[in-house]
């Protein structure tokens, strides 16, 4: 059994220009080998560090010695000089940008670590089964807290002072609104959680009832001690059937430990919690249509004022909040508003938890402070472009966002700067975009997604957003017109100003943004008949070119419609009234003899 | 289950569990206790998790090493599932990504029964509440 005394890690993360790890490790090998040190020193490669921008990393163990921008140069001095004499590469070490000082060992860099785990401080730690282990990460002791040494008024003033905002998507401020539901007056009042995540795209909220049902029943419970309401109402999608099993674990555990009932910690105050399932519509998500639903009744909308907080669920008071804001509330009870406020920016604070993904290398959960740049976002948490492709924009806000684009990869993210890009926070959901998408097709994409998600209510949503969808279509078959972007323009105008509720105010977004920053592609496609990223097949051709066909007969065997003739050895062609442009030809060539036009 | 009727009590309960975590880390057992935790939400569990999860606890049982496998939620690398991290006796753990069967063999025999790392290791790129 080899007993390594060193372990060299090396950064394989598809980011890290994953070609050279492979050769740093190999020349890493090679060298141990030839100085017979294979034995004693183990080669291992790794997952993304979430710091490409320094990347190929190298770590030392078992002194966490972290080495940046290591070519396959560099290993013969690490092995000569770290692992032979015990000396580290000074050249190689992190360079603190302000103090222009060598930082050497990881635990002193935490500065590379670009997240902060709050909202899933507990999602991957602990068996969400298990109330136990939610209790000893300090579970329930921020309501113990709360129900034994504080009045609701210190506790909302102390979420009011946390600087939290809703993470459903609109920002509101969070203490505001519990202070709102405790003021107005009622026999009864409900604590509701918006479970509902209806963006495409987008799985925190599921990610966290599933990983850390507690903390959110948790934060139910301490809402309603400040607002004076005793019933709690989580409001889930039926697709989400592994958080839904999760929480009424959670939720018979808790009441099993006397933590919802009555008399909680014998304070004199009774809370419980039910679960409400939705069908699964986006609409539902919106506050008032989501409470007609608990109510049994469709779906829809309705005009706020009132808001739930003054009148919501049967007409009683009602605290809508999302999930992730729920999961952050025990840690500011626990470690203070101060400590939460002091992460994020002026106007944001704390983090916010993103589901990353699209044309991104690292496609996963992130939680990342308020003014986290988009840059820090996709090249080092994200591990960059998949395939190295050029990036082209981010999506944010799901269908009610925008695109953002190179130009805003070190904005900061929070909610106001999101805002002022033509885009918003949304509840999370971040879909990369690379040179391959075509713009207008993903407009197209987002409004037929809410186009099928609008209740119909009012017209200029369930009517305009059908003619807008209709113009994009047709620009995308290539039978755009002369002013169909005027059109876009004003239709996108009227119905942003004149929908009932959120969905249709929204819904052209993504139709805004693009044709602001992506104005060169829609008119390719109207005036040259010419989609630039190749993805709208109406506008595409394949063709052969003469001079490179070697009458392989390749694509002749692959074309799955027979649309290609030729004899062997002979140039062949392309019938284009049976090609179906699934572009097999175009991959299979090898002689680049096949061209999309 | 007792019901919990205080704050009191529910430190009581906490430094017990604790306590007993403790006791796992430190005392003799520890010299041989392994701790896996499977990620196990609809992402881990689409990607083959409990596949994974079943393989660790059958293994273990079969080679006789005293581990308990637990599961847990979503640890954010999608893009590795399944994922398992793995803590050996005084050692920090460690969290291993794309954990199919093969690999889930691989880190018993070398890993967890040699001590060897072996690749896919996913270093923690994120701080704790505890840390910020
Ligand atoms: C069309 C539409 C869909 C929405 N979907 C959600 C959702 O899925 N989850 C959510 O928490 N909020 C959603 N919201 C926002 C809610 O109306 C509400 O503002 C939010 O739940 C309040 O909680 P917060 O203050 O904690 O963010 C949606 C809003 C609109 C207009
Ligand atoms: S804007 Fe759309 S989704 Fe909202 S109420 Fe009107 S029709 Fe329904």
């Amino acid at each position: 059994m080899a007993e390594y005394n060193t372990q060299i890690l090396i950064c394989g993360g598809t980011g890290c220009k994953s070609a050279e790890s492979d050769e740093i490790g190999n020349v890493f090998k090679d060298l141990l080998n030839e100085y017979g040190l294979d034995d004693d020193v183990q080669v291992v490669v790794t997952g993304c560090f979430g710091f490409c921008e320094k990347g190929p990393i190298v770590k030392m163990m078992p002194d966490k010695t972290f080495y940046v921008h290591v070519t396959p140069a560099d290993a013969e001095e690490i092995i000569k000089e770290h692992v032979v004499k015990g000396r580290q590469v000074d050249r190689l070490l992190y360079k603190d940008p302000k103090t222009k000082k060598s930082v050497s060992d990881s635990q002193h860099m935490d500065f590379y670590k670009k997240q902060i785990r709050i909202a899933l401080r507990n999602c991957g730690f602990i068996d969400p089964e298990n109330i136990d282990e939610y209790i000893a990460r300090d579970g329930y002791m921020a309501l113990g807290k709360c129900l034994g040494e504080m009045t609701p008024e210190q506790v909302i003033d102390e979420i009011k002072k946390s600087g939290l905002r809703g993470r459903g998507g609109g920002g509101f401020p969070t203490g505001l609104k519990w202070e709102i539901t405790a003021k107005v007056k009622g026999d009864q009042k409900y604590v509701v959680c918006n479970a509902d995540e209806g963006d495409p795209g987008a799985f925190m909220d599921r990610s966290i009832l599933e990983g850390d049902p507690h903390s959110v029943i948790e934060s139910m419970a301490i809402n309603g001690y400040c607002t004076g309401a005793t019933k709690g109402l989580v409001y889930i999608r039926a697709e989400y059937p592994l958080a839904v099993a999760r929480l009424k674990t959670a939720i018979k555990q808790a009441r099993e430990y006397g933590l919802l009932g009555t008399d909680i910690l014998g304070s004199g105050f009774d809370f419980d919690i039910e679960i409400r399932y939705g069908a699964g519509a986006f609409v539902c998500g919106e506050e008032t249509a989501l409470i007609h639903s608990m109510e049994g009744l469709r779906g829809e909308p309705t005009f706020k004022p009132p808001f739930p907080s003054e009148s919501g669920y049967l007409g009683k008071p009602t605290n809508v909040n999302n999930v992730e804001t729920y999961a952050n509330i025990p840690v500011i009870i626990n470690k203070g508003a101060e400590w939460f406020a002091s992460i994020g920016t002026e106007k944001s604070k704390g983090t916010k938890v993103f589901a990353l993904a699209g044309k991104i290398n690292n496609v996963g959960l992130i939680e990342v402070p308020m003014g986290t740049t988009l840059r820090e976002v996709i090249y080092d948490i994200g591990g960059g472009i998949k395939g190295g492709k050029k990036f082209k924009a981010v999506q944010t806000g799901g269908p009610s966002g925008g695109m953002l684009t190179n130009d805003f990869l070190d904005t900061p993210i929070d909610y106001d700067n999101l805002i002022s890009a033509g885009s918003m926070m949304g509840s999370g959901g971040m879909i990369v975009m690379d040179e391959d998408d075509c713009m207008v097709a993903i407009a197209k994409f987002y409004l037929e997604f809410t186009l099928e998600e609008s209740c119909g209510k009012c017209s200029p949503c369930r009517i305009g957003n059908k003619r807008l969808f209709e113009i994009l279509e047709r620009i995308t078959e290539g039978k755009g017109e002369e002013g169909d972007i005027h059109k876009l323009r004003i239709l996108s105008e009227v119905i942003k100003d004149t929908s009932l509720c959120g969905l249709g105010q929204t819904s052209p977004n993504p139709v805004l943004s693009s044709l602001s920053h992506f104005m060169d592609e829609y008119e390719a496609h109207i005036k040259d008949g010419r989609c630039p990223a190749g993805q709208c097949k109406a506008l595409l051709k394949y063709e052969v070119v003469e001079e490179k066909c070697t009458g392989c007969t390749l694509c002749f065997r692959n074309c799955p419609v027979g649309a290609i003739t030729g004899e062997r050895r002979s140039v062949h062609y392309i019938d284009q009234s049976l090609c179906i442009k699934c572009g097999v030809c175009f991959e299979k060539c090898k002689f680049d003899a096949i061209v999309m036009v | 289950m007792n019901k919990i009727t205080s704050l009191a009590d529910l430190k009581k309960i906490k430094d017990q569990v604790q306590s007993k975590i403790k006791l796992r880390e430190n005392s003799d057992v520890a010299d041989t206790l392994v701790q896996i935790r499977v990620g196990m939400a609809t992402c881990g569990i689409a990607s083959g998790a409990k596949e994974t999860m079943n393989f660790l606890i059958e293994e273990t049982e079969h080679l006789a090493i005293d581990a308990v496998v637990t599961q847990t939620g979503c640890m954010g690398y999608c893009y590795a599932e399944p994922t398992i991290e793995v803590t050996l006796p005084g050692k920090e753990p460690m969290v291993f990504g794309h954990v199919d069967k093969v690999k889930a063999r691989e880190i018993i025999d070398r890993y967890i029964i040699k001590g060897e790392l072996v690749d896919g290791i996913i270093p923690a790129s994120y701080k704790t509440i505890d840390e910020k």
